[in-house]
């Protein structure tokens, strides 16, 4: 009797030593390898879309990326990224997707800013107010946009005194619609087809 | 010496189909040259990569030859005048690629003189050096005339290893298209010194000619201009299986040595490089002659049209005037297409020029273009599987495009996909899947801009937050370093003193500063 009271000790023993054992080690690797504060931050910065737009409420991609993070923003207020960007920043933090919020604004086709420069006097304000740099210009000098630099966010207009910037559609490039052929060519080798056979 | 064998034995690359050829039917008749047309139409851009610089302005009068556009890399190809005459305006026109887009082109008046332009032709060439033959090449404006219109300069020159070997393709494998076939018959000698000459400009020692099996005349001539223009044997003939798509580069490549260039690699890699026939011919023309590419050969052939033949076009030519060539057009005509009926390229109208890699017009009857049946679902019958010849999964990449999966797509390598049309050939719910495949890949390349402008535009937000403040730390320094000088020095009332000074002899002596 005695024997099997020993017996299930022991057992008992080795089983609360390595439950103990295992929850010490993870314990340690938990405070030696916890997830980076730095690369989440970067990690959701790299689904944003960098447009800058402070539509967020943030002034800016990683300081939205930080609050993120930290938990005081939530995964759905930015228009450019659109639901594709929600669903991305939802799956990279295992969180349910969710619609888009409205009240920071709507998703718009690409933009980019142009300056008519004739009505531009030279006031500078838009170049301060470009989070990018996209603007060029000197004081009482005629500004322009490079277009290449430009991220759309409309920053640029609110400031202008004079209203002369315009947001206009960029250019994208052409890609094929499946539609493009309602009815593909290669039907006319339909003849061929009952000759046809497999290399 | 290197351990790949090319053209010693034939191998065989996974899938394809044999087609029935219907090129014959354009090549009875010899090569014709149409009429002068009216107005020739020249968009500087006839090639992958950026469009060169221009060099003449409306109002100009050109030569034959003339360049038009200069190469500033090897990546630019110059376009050059195909005959004399008056460059009349700079005007959107229709081109092929986008499609239904216009594009600015040249519009050449031709005056009806032809006069050539000074023609600069390397004398020696079998001595000259590789660098000069390959400037030469780019001088004239070489774009791979197979189709692709990728800049030769940058074929035969790049960051790669040795080529020992040169493949000449002239397996034109799609139905109906038989250009090339065409001028191997007429000029099988250009073929073969254009060879040796891009043989020497690569460094390779080693000719191939690829040609199919069932292109009986040509095998014929161009053996006779080897005995005659090959005297140390660097070129040899090779007959390959006529299976399409075995004339595109990785088939064909394949097929002569048994290895597959890396799906993100080159066939330099592999120490190959593959040209086509018609880009040799080109390059003897503008060695040995002097003359840059300002024609070419176009098949114009296809159900619809009275009667197929190879015509040699000048660059710039309308469509219209190629058909007008050609017999003109059946009633009912449907649709024409730039290149074959397997991968080519529908055209949204007979204005559009031709451009160097113009290699076919195929037009089509209403009949032709009739859909057997409408498009029903995929089945998963695994035809696609068995005839892609890129070892892909169209009917996987299918289902995930459909789904707007792009990435999953992408892991399934859709830019390896060749768009030769073998699976939507097959697919018994006839399914367009190439359509299907051009849109994703579509899909994917205008991410990647879009990637490459997040990157870029963070990196701007962040530089110019940086400048920002360390404008901030610099301004408080100079505040801190300020209030310092006034509290040690105690002498705030000389400082003022000093300023008022200062003021006053500004506003005494305006014109002393020159200041206002």
């Amino acid at each position: 009797m005695s024997a099997t009271l020993a017996a299930m000790m022991v057992a008992v023993g080795v089983m609360l030593a390595l439950l103990l054992g295992i929850g010490l080690v993870l314990l340690v690797s938990a405070r030696k390898w916890r997830p980076d504060e730095d690369s989440v931050v970067e990690q959701i910065n790299q689904i944003l879309p960098q447009t800058q737009c402070g539509q967020c409420d943030y002034p800016g991609c990683r300081p939205y990326a930080e609050a993120i993070a930290n938990g005081e923003a939530d995964i759905n207020q930015c228009p450019p990224g659109g639901e594709a960007g929600v669903k991305a920043l939802a799956d990279l933090l295992g969180r349910a997707p969710k619609p888009l919020d409205a009240s920071h604004g709507e998703t718009k086709p690409p933009l980019v800013a142009v300056i008519d420069e004739d009505r531009c006097i030279g006031c500078k304000l838009c170049i301060q107010a470009c989070p990018v740099d996209a603007i060029v210009g000197a004081p009482k000098m005629m500004h322009t946009v490079i277009a290449d630099e430009c991220t759309g966010c409309e920053l640029c207009l609110p400031p202008c005194p004079v209203d002369c910037i315009d947001l206009v559609p960029r250019r994208r490039p052409f890609i094929w619609s499946v539609d493009t052929v309602e009815v593909e060519s290669r039907e006319a080798l339909e003849p061929a087809k009952t000759e046809r056979e497999h290399a | 010496m290197h351990d790949l064998e090319v053209g010693e034995h034939l191998y065989r690359f996974p899938g394809g189909l044999k087609l029935r050829h219907h090129k014959q039917i354009a090549c009875r008749d010899p090569l014709l040259r149409p009429e002068m047309p009216e107005a020739l139409y020249l968009p500087l851009q006839q090639h992958q990569g950026p469009a060169g610089e221009m060099l003449v302005a409306p109002g100009d009068r050109v030569l034959k030859g003339q360049p038009l556009s200069r190469a500033r890399n090897d990546r630019e190809v110059p376009v050059h005048a195909p005959t004399s005459g008056t460059i009349s305006a700079i005007k959107a026109w229709p081109v092929s690629w986008p499609p239904d887009s216009e594009a600015e082109c040249l519009v050449l008046q031709p005056d009806g003189k032809d006069a050539w332009f000074e023609t600069t032709a390397l004398d020696d060439w079998r001595h000259a050096d590789p660098a000069d033959l390959i400037g030469h090449i780019r001088a004239a404006g070489l774009a791979g005339l197979g189709g692709a219109m990728f800049p030769t300069a940058a074929k035969l020159r790049g960051e790669w290893q040795q080529v020992h070997t040169l493949i000449l393709n002239g397996s034109e494998c799609e139905p109906y298209i038989s250009c090339d076939e065409m001028l191997m018959r007429e000029r099988p000698g250009a073929i073969i010194e254009g060879g040796l000459i891009l043989a020497r400009a690569l460094g390779a020692d080693e000719v191939i000619i690829a040609i199919e099996d069932q292109m009986g005349a040509v095998d014929e001539s161009l053996s006779r201009a080897l005995a005659e223009h090959d005297p140390d044997d660097i070129c040899r003939i090779v007959e390959v299986t006529t299976i399409y798509p075995e004339g595109g580069e990785k088939q064909l490549i394949q097929v002569l040595t048994g290895a597959e260039v890396p799906h993100d690699g080159l066939p330099q890699d592999l120490g190959l490089a593959c040209l086509n026939v018609g880009t040799a011919a080109a390059a003897r023309d503008a060695v040995i002659e002097g003359k840059p590419l300002i024609e070419r050969i176009v098949t114009v052939s296809g159900p619809g049209i009275k009667h197929p033949r190879n015509v040699v076009a000048l660059l710039g030519t309308p469509v219209s005037d190629l058909l007008a060539a050609a017999g003109g057009l059946d009633d009912d005509i449907e649709r024409l297409v730039l290149g074959g009926p397997m991968s080519g390229l529908p055209l949204a109208s007979d204005l559009i020029p031709v451009a160097k890699g113009s290699n076919c017009i195929l037009v089509l009857r209403r009949e032709d273009t009739r859909r057997v049946q409408p498009v029903m679902p995929c089945i998963n019958c695994g035809e696609c599987v068995r005839v892609c010849p890129a070892s892909l999964l169209p009917q996987e990449l299918y289902k995930y495009l459909k789904a707007e999966d792009y990435d999953e797509t992408d892991s399934l390598h859709l830019f390896d996909c060749i768009e030769c049309g073998c699976c939507a050939h097959v697919c018994p719910s006839h399914i367009p899947l190439v359509d299907w495949y051009r849109h994703g890949k579509g899909v994917l390349r205008e991410r990647g801009i879009e990637d490459a402008r997040a990157q870029k535009a963070r990196q701007r937000f962040e530089a110019r937050e940086k400048r920002i403040a360390e404008e901030k730390e610099r301004r408080r320094l100079r505040r801190e370093q300020r209030e310092q000088k006034l509290k040690a020095g105690g002498d705030a009332k000389s400082e003022v003193q000093a300023a008022i000074e200062r003021s006053r002899s500004k506003s005494a002596g305006p014109d002393q500063d020159g200041d206002s």
